[in-house]
């Protein structure tokens, strides 16, 4: 399927109306288009169940010590859903996110697939437990420098996971996808949105394009869901720079908003949800596509800190921990506590629905309030904020567009909610709303002009514009040599 | 106020325009570079270094200096070499195999720039033996290297095993990335540690005096 573009080679954005415009609507458990799944759960579908994600404590994987890991899979798949059983969950999603060499190395990923998917089919005839398996390969293409995007080992070795794990039975195939991330993290450390604007709107949706009708391909031909992607190293690094007070909040706030312009994309290739757990656009989304959402909050404190630790549930379809390492509590496994943790959540949310509307409402906003006013990060995510964000987004008819109207949407959010006292925004960041306006200002009226503008500005050694249908600009000497390793990073010479 | 201390508050404040008319009007003047380098524009690094630390201002403000004192190197540059004056130290810096986290990485290469120290960047996913082979090339005082990842941690042990069996028992080696503690750098023969791109700078100096 080729989604059009414009005679101007525009990309057009597809949704042009929203699944869900009622922020009392935008709520956990229940998305317009639920997702079936094999054992029988129904994502989406007024429940709320866990997903739990997991990886290797501390150790090498190389071929000496692939028994072990295998073992620890075994042992993760087999302890988590009988406890999941044990608690009675009405269904449990098992995330698999692959390290690195196990999409390298595709065979050890499928490998462990089959044990997840041995340990998923056990427990259904042991306890009845209905479960599903995502696998989320890596997106190992930056492992060149300058990325090759569209070709090459690491992109060939990722499709053949997908493939495979699609072919043996994993039944959400996900990514984390890296495509614009290139001028990305430069962008952030330089707290240049004209740069978050190109790396996401016009290179991320670009890239997104190109892989997610791949997926989408894989699944379609093995019977299975192409789920989502996440900007997580887009958003989330922008996040995590925050917490560390390196960029403003307000800045790591807006690129959150931007972020959606691309994570959109996967649905408008044909995804089908749920939208990947650490995606925190993922009620953008929902609202957008009306397709169910993973999400992570305070369960995911394992993995990295959030300030929206309650907030994320709000309008979840299944509740993750980000990713745990099998090292040994005091209570169990780690992915055993965390599997508890998550059913515990998810069991408390699911009775406040059974209540009633009222009781689930309420406990919406006791989450929503709890963190809104204390972070910027979590005020955008708020479910009416979200909804004004998912509106700015489909009222554009281009990425490139919709980039800026969210942006500008996100800061007015921003700024009113602060002047009426709804926020608090720290002294030294106040002055970035501004800052972030003047630049919007400044962005011309369209995406070729854009284009044009940025190709002159960009270091065109960082990436290859033909992997993104970009022209190199006349003159421009573009000589790549891909190799693996020795990308030297230039911090300090960014375009403003 | 004296046209050095201009200098100092154009780059603190990020004036790069600023910075390319006062620096040629105190070579006019008759001034010697080092002088510049000593006293106006790494003091000013340290500065931002400081007010970076403190949390009063933010990365994009400490590169805004950077690049600020990026632009007087340009001018300055050719004519300490010119007149055979060698930066204080060399420094070789990158994230380990394995690995693609640069974020911290640069941050700590730009700091040692600011400090004065000429610095070579090697990138991400550097295996040891083109750490090796960068060090014979470019002989530095300094190796910094950075992981991210526990699982390539071990990385970094291959690496440091590796300069030392290459016989580069001189060359220093610091370390650091979120998962990496001065506990773990003496296990594995390291000379230092640092948490963060602001204290990168006294731990470098440090272990080069040691
Ligand atoms: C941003 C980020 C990414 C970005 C990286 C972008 C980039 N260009 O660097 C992307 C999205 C690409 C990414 C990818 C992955 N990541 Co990552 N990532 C992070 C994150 C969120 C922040 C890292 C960061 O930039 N911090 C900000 C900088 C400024 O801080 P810093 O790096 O710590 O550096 C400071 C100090 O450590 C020190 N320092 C650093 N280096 C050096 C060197 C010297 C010499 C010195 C003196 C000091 C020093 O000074 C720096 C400045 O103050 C961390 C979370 C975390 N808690 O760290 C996860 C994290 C490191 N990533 C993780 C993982 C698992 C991955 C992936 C494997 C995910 C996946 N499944 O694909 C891949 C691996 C890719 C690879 N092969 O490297 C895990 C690691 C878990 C583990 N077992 O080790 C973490 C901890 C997240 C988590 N909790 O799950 N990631």
């Amino acid at each position: 399927m080729r989604l059009p573009l414009t005679p101007k080679n525009e990309y057009i954005m597809k949704y042009a109306d929203l699944a869900i415009s009622d922020p009392s609507q935008l709520v956990y458990g229940v998305s317009p288009r639920p997702l079936k799944t094999r054992y029988g759960l129904n994502i989406g579908g007024g429940t709320i169940y866990p997903e739990l994600n997991f990886t290797l404590p501390n150790m090498d994987i190389k071929p000496a010590t692939l028994p072990e890991v295998y073992r620890h899979y075994r042992q993760i798949a087999e302890e988590t859903l009988k406890r999941a059983a044990e608690l009675e969950v009405p269904g449990v999603v098992l995330e698999f996110e692959t390290l690195p060499p196990m999409t390298e190395h595709p065979e050890i990923g499928l490998e462990v697939v089959k044990i997840l998917l041995d340990g998923i089919e056990k427990a259904n005839s042991a306890y009845g437990l209905k479960a599903a398996l995502r696998c989320t390969p890596n997106d190992n293409r930056e492992f060149i420098r300058p990325p090759l995007m569209r070709s090459g080992r690491y992109w060939e070795a990722m499709l053949e996971l997908f493939e495979k794990s699609a072919a043996a039975g994993a039944e959400l195939l996900s990514i984390e996808s890296v495509g614009g991330k290139e001028l990305h993290d430069d962008a952030l450390v330089n707290g240049d949105l004209r740069a978050v604007l190109f790396s996401l709107c016009v290179m991320g949706v670009r890239d997104m394009r190109f892989l997610w009708e791949h997926i989408v391909g894989i699944a379609g031909r093995h019977g299975v869901h192409a789920a989502g992607d996440t900007a997580c190293g887009f958003g989330n690094t922008a996040m995590v720079l925050a917490e560390r007070r390196m960029i403003p909040k307000v800045f790591a706030s807006v690129v959150r908003a931007v972020s959606a312009v691309r994570s959109l994309v996967a649905y408008e290739c044909g995804a089908v949800g749920p939208g990947k757990d650490c995606g925190y656009e993922n009620p953008i989304l929902k609202a957008i596509t009306g397709f169910p959402m993973s999400m992570e909050g305070k369960t995911s404190a394992c993995a990295h800190l959030s300030p929206v630790g309650n907030l994320a549930a709000a309008t979840a379809d299944l509740w993750s921990n980000e990713s745990v390492q099998n090292i040994k509590l005091l209570g169990a496994m780690a992915p055993v506590c965390y599997m508890e943790q998550l059913a515990y959540d998810c069991r408390l949310m699911n009775q406040a629905a059974k209540d009633g509307p009222e009781d689930r409402a309420r406990l919406i906003k006791w989450m929503v309030e709890s963190d809104a006013a204390l972070d910027p990060q979590a005020l955008i995510l708020a479910p009416e904020n979200c909804i004004s964000l998912a509106q700015a987004i489909v009222s554009e008819d281009s990425h490139y567009a919709a980039g800026i109207s969210v942006a500008r949407k996100a800061i007015g959010i921003l700024r009113e909610s602060h002047q009426q006292g709804r926020l608090r925004i720290n002294e030294r960041e106040a002055g970035w709303l501004d800052r972030m306006e003047d630049e919007l200002d400044d962005m011309p009226e369209s995406e070729d002009e854009f284009i044009d503008e940025m190709m002159e500005e960009v270091d065109l050694e960082k990436f290859t514009p033909q992997d993104y249908d970009l022209p190199v600009p006349a003159g421009a000497q573009v000589h790549h040599s891909h190799s693996e390793g020795s990308a030297p990073g230039c911090l300090g010479c960014g375009s403003h | 106020m004296s046209k050095l201390e201009d200098l100092k508050t154009a780059v603190i404040n990020g004036k790069r325009k600023d910075v390319k008319t006062i620096v040629p009007e105190l070579l006019e003047s008759g001034a010697d570079p080092v002088e510049m380098l000593e006293q106006a524009l790494i003091p000013a690094m340290s500065v931002v270094g400081e007010r970076f630390k403190k949390n009063e201002i933010f990365v994009p403000e400490m590169l805004v200096s950077a690049r600020a004192m990026k632009e007087a190197m340009k001018i300055i540059e050719p004519i300490l070499i010119e007149a055979g004056v060698k930066p204080e130290f060399k420094a070789l810096i990158g994230t380990v195999e394995g690995d693609l986290h640069d974020i911290g990485k640069n941050l700590v290469a730009t700091m040692w720039k600011g400090a004065g120290f000429d610095v070579v960047d090697l990138g991400v996913n550097v295996s040891p033996a083109a750490f090796v082979q960068a060090i014979e090339e470019h002989s530095p005082h300094l190796v910094g290297l950075s992981a991210l990842l526990t699982t390539t941690m071990p990385a970094m042990r291959d690496t440091v095993e590796k300069i030392r069996g290459a016989g580069h028992d001189k060359v220093k080696v610091l370390i650091g990335g979120a998962p990496v503690t001065l506990e773990f750098a003496r296990e594995i023969g390291a000379d230092g540690y640092a948490s963060d791109a602001a204290s990168a700078v006294d731990a470098a100096r440090e272990i080069l005096a040691s």
